[in-house]
């Protein structure tokens, strides 16, 4: 996203061609205010010069807000035709030895595989905007409902992951700035470094074999189900959420430590410190606020993560959430399941970045207080 | 009494860690005493590298980088800062001694508002509270003539100007009552014309709240004009140290008495200068937001003569020369050289044409490859323009070093091994090389000692002698432009306001704009602030 912007800049000029090839999509669904803009042409040119002119935080805003759907149309249209290329049809894989083509071809008009792929593509489209993601091919249940349940897991499992991982990571990261290159600076360095650097796979296999076997403190496997009560749930997602913690922390933490270093070499903090300032005042008031942009973007990364990369995590735990899902889904080739998948996982990362990128803009006094 | 801060056998090294090499150790100050009394300034002067900035941090007990007061006193009010522990360092800073530095832009935290910053160290350090600092931080504001004093620390940085920024910075340094303050070239990077209002406005701020000052700078008028006694500093060391009038009307050293009298050098101009080498005719340009930067803009020079552009940073005057050399085509007008029509882009110039224009920048580091020797920075227009190879070439290379007082021994060096003058040289050598008939001059000794700079325009002065170049010379000095121009162009706002005969565009009368330019440049004379200062008055009780 971030790399997207500048290209597009603000000018209507540019961003129209842009957004072209996305056009069709766009006024088939119409509905949102931010493609209506886009699509206005000429006339909204002028518009639009003026209200960047006028207003140029909300332009900005604006701009990164249609980029996003511009985007996401495009994930979608790449998503599809990536299920449609793969090798491979469900109907061979689901009939195994019995595949006469009689039953392979039955199979497909019952599935309705034998309409044109435009077809398909905006019936698709336009269920999935509505929130229908259609039919499972194997369970022919409703996968907007199944999905439903195992993204409110994985959901429960990333945002505790991110509640500790976050405020912990941005500590550390200050902490290892006052005392850098001093001991505390190094053992958060070496320890970060360790975790990272180990596969999620053998951090989660350490913890179970420590607290859940040696010592019998937490819980294993943890799958959670619909009887189990708020606190019964919290044990069970203990150890993938400290696993997931200390995947993620480390980068988060080095991204903060590298950012507000990088801000304490400007004379600014040279002013603080000649001002008589304590070195957290220092850190806390006049570094953080000029470091905020790159350890937001690093931690709309992590985030993403936490919901989009946990497939492993999830095996490991035998967790019911999204990843293992769609890893099932795929194996039978289950189309609306993996595409459905796909496209949520997409709309995370995108929304993620965006909201990152918008913040990142609200957090520079440049823009926002214009001269 | 004992003096407010007395410094005493100060020396003070810097530690470098060079990449595969021992660890070295430069002495950045060695030996240095002097004292400062309640309610006084000391001015500090010497060139870029002579320790003037480290002596100034020194008295708040701070080292810059890798560097550490290793031996001395710092007295204030009797008592070593330096013994003191990290608490009682931090009791000094911000609260007796406060520091304003070079460039206020990077000092202020764009994240703020310019209020909260001035008023901090005072609520910090509990020195009083915050009705009483934003009463005495708006009381500043207006000793310091800051436009809407009221609103102003409501601001934000980047919303004010650089002058007015120096001045907040001025007013946080103020703000805690400090008993002295450090100003570290606080008008070096501004304007002549913004330079005189900070410099009159720190001056009345000083007398006003009774606070001693060192005052750092390399310009010897500006301290003139602020400082009670003076201390010339040259690598690390004291030249000269004594009363401002002592230092000023009888120095006593020979460095001091260069310093004093650098701006000497006088020429004067062609009598003839009807000849039109270079034509400008009601040249503009635009910008690519089509932002116009040259409104209808003529001038001419003559074979062999020097023409000077003068204004302020914004006037345009970097844009014309942009324009002259094609990088940016002009929207209206022409511009002819030697009778022939330039085509307006660099693109439509043939090589002769283009090797008929060279340019010297301000910034020779960053106009010079690092990676290439003094050899190949200037064989390269050589082999360019001439297609000259081999033994040749280095001929003409040698030829060059000759010219430009610098020798053989320099062939082979690469340019973070050369001195700044001695790069401005190099770049020099590379225009040259081309045998140009125009040379255009941005700015190339603005970035530079005076005594280098001196060396500079001396060696300009010469090879236009010797092979009947001439210069465009853009600058915002005017002593300079006394020094060495045969025709000047006056710019403001990307206007042109006068132009012609030096002798003529600066003498009266005067257009308003020119008059005021005149009148910001500072001289070497105690008491000319007052005296611009009192004419001012007295022009606008006038009016």
């Amino acid at each position: 996203m971030a790399a997207l912007g500048p290209e597009n800049g603000p000018a209507p000029t540019t961003e129209t061609p842009a957004a072209g090839t996305l056009q069709p999509q766009a006024a088939a669904v119409a509905g949102s205010g931010v493609v209506a803009t886009m699509n206005t042409g000429v006339v909204g040119g002028t518009f639009w010069r003026r209200f960047s002119l006028r207003r140029p935080l909300a332009a900005l805003i604006v701009q990164r807000l249609g980029l996003s759907v511009g985007l996401l149309f495009a994930v979608s249209l790449m998503i599809f035709g990536g299920v449609e290329a793969l090798p491979g049809d469900f109907a061979t894989t689901y009939l195994g030895q019995s595949a006469t083509p009689q039953a392979v071809e039955n199979i497909r008009k019952d599935l309705g595989l034998d309409r044109p792929v435009t077809e398909r593509y905006f019936s698709w489209l336009g269920g999935a905007l509505q929130g229908d993601f259609g039919t499972s091919w194997a369970s022919r249940n409703s996968v907007s409902e199944q999905i439903g349940k195992r993204l409110g897991n994985s959901l429960f499992l990333a945002f505790f992951a991110a509640i500790i991982s976050i405020p912990l990571a941005i500590g550390l990261g200050m902490l290892a700035v006052q005392f850098r290159n001093r001991l505390p600076d190094k053992i958060i360095n070496v320890v970060s470094l360790a975790a990272i650097s180990l596969p999620e796979f053998f951090v989660g296999y350490i913890l179970i074999v420590l607290f859940a076997v040696k010592f019998g403190v937490a819980t294993f496997p943890s799958t959670v189900y619909d009887s189990m009560g708020f606190l019964e749930r919290l044990s069970a997602i203990a150890l993938p959420v400290a696993t997931l913690v200390l995947v993620v922390l480390a980068h988060m933490m080095r991204m903060t430590r590298a950012a507000i270093l990088n801000v304490m070499s400007s004379a600014y903090v040279e002013t603080a410190e000649l001002k008589g300032l304590g070195a957290f005042r220092i850190i806390a008031r006049h570094a953080a606020p000029n470091a905020v942009a790159p350890v937001i973007n690093v931690v709309a990364l992590n985030l993403a993560y936490l919901v989009v990369g946990v497939v492993v995590v999830e095996v490991v735990f035998v967790y019911p959430g999204m990843g293992q899902y769609m890893v099932d889904a795929v194996t039978v080739r289950d189309m609306p399941v993996v595409q459905a998948c796909g496209l949520i996982f997409a709309a995370f990362y995108i929304f993620l970045n965006m909201a990152a990128d918008i913040l990142a803009i609200l957090a520079n006094p440049r823009l926002r207080h214009p001269r | 009494m004992p003096d407010l801060l007395t410094v005493k056998n100060l020396k003070i090294e810097a530690t470098s860690y060079p990449p595969g090499e021992p660890p070295k150790t430069v002495t950045l100050v060695d030996g240095v005493s002097f004292s400062v009394e309640k309610g006084k300034v000391l001015g500090v002067i010497g060139e870029s590298g002579a320790g003037k900035s480290t002596i100034g941090l020194s008295a708040l007990a701070y080292g810059r980088g890798g560097a550490s007061i290793v031996g001395g006193e710092v007295l204030l009010n009797g008592k070593d800062i330096l013994t003191l522990g990290r608490g009682g360092i931090r009791s000094v800073r911000g609260c007796k001694v406060c520091y304003v530095a070079q460039s206020a832009a990077a000092a202020f935290n764009p994240a703020h508002k310019l209020g909260e910053q001035v008023i901090e160290a005072s609520l910090r350090h509990k020195i009083m509270s915050r009705p009483e600092a934003e009463k005495r931080a708006l009381y500043l504001f207006r000793v310091l003539g800051l436009p809407n004093p009221d609103t102003f620390g409501d601001r934000y940085p980047h919303q004010v100007s650089g002058g007015q920024l120096q001045r907040a910075m001025t007013a946080m340094a103020l703000c805690p009552n400090p008993e002295l303050i450090v100003f570290d070239e606080p008008t070096t990077a501004l304007d002549v014309t913004t330079q005189i209002d900070v410099l009159a406005a720190i001056k009345h701020a000083i007398e006003e709240t009774h606070t001693a000052a060192l005052y750092i700078t390399h310009d010897l008028a500006v301290v003139a004009q602020i400082s009670d006694d003076i201390m010339v500093l040259r690598y690390g060391k004291t030249v000269e140290y004594g009363t401002t009038q002592q230092v000023i009307e009888a120095p006593a050293q020979d460095y001091t008495r260069a310093l004093v009298s650098v701006r000497q050098t006088k020429r004067d101009e062609a009598a003839d200068q009807s000849d039109k080498l270079l034509n400008i005719e009601n040249v503009s340009a635009a910008y690519g937001n089509g932002f116009k930067v040259l409104h209808d803009v003529s001038m001419h020079l003559p074979k062999g003569q020097t023409l000077a552009i003068v204004g302020e940073s914004g006037s345009g005057k970097s844009t014309l020369a942009r324009v002259i050399t094609g990088l940016l085509p002009p929207s209206e007008g022409r511009i002819t050289f030697d009778g022939k029509q330039l085509p307006p882009a660099l693109k439509g110039r043939s090589k002769d044409e283009l090797r008929q224009v060279q340019m010297i920048y301000q910034m020779a580091d960053t106009a010079m490859n690092p990676r290439q020797t003094v050899r190949d920075i200037i064989g390269r227009p050589i082999t360019f323009y001439y297609g000259v190879h081999g033994a040749k070439k280095t001929e003409r290379v040698k030829e060059l070093l000759d010219q430009i007082e610098l020798g053989d021994r320099f062939l082979d060096r690469y340019p973070a091994e050369l001195s700044g003058g001695q790069k401005q040289r190099v770049a020099i050598a590379r225009a040259l090389a081309a045998k140009p008939e125009l040379i255009l001059c941005d700015e190339p000794t603005s970035a530079l000692d005076p005594l280098v700079a001196e060396g500079i325009l001396n060696l300009l002065l010469k090879l236009q002698e010797e092979t009947a170049v001439s210069y465009v010379f853009i600058t915002h000095d005017i002593a300079i432009v006394r020094a060495i121009a045969d025709s000047v162009a006056v710019m403001h706002r990307g206007r042109l306001v006068r132009f012609g005969a030096k002798s003529k565009v600066l003498s009266p009368p005067f257009d308003d704009y020119t008059d005021l330019l005149l009148k910001s440049v500072p001289e070497m004379e105690i008491g000319w602030l007052e005296k611009v200062l009192a004419t001012r008055r007295m022009e606008s009780a006038g009016n």
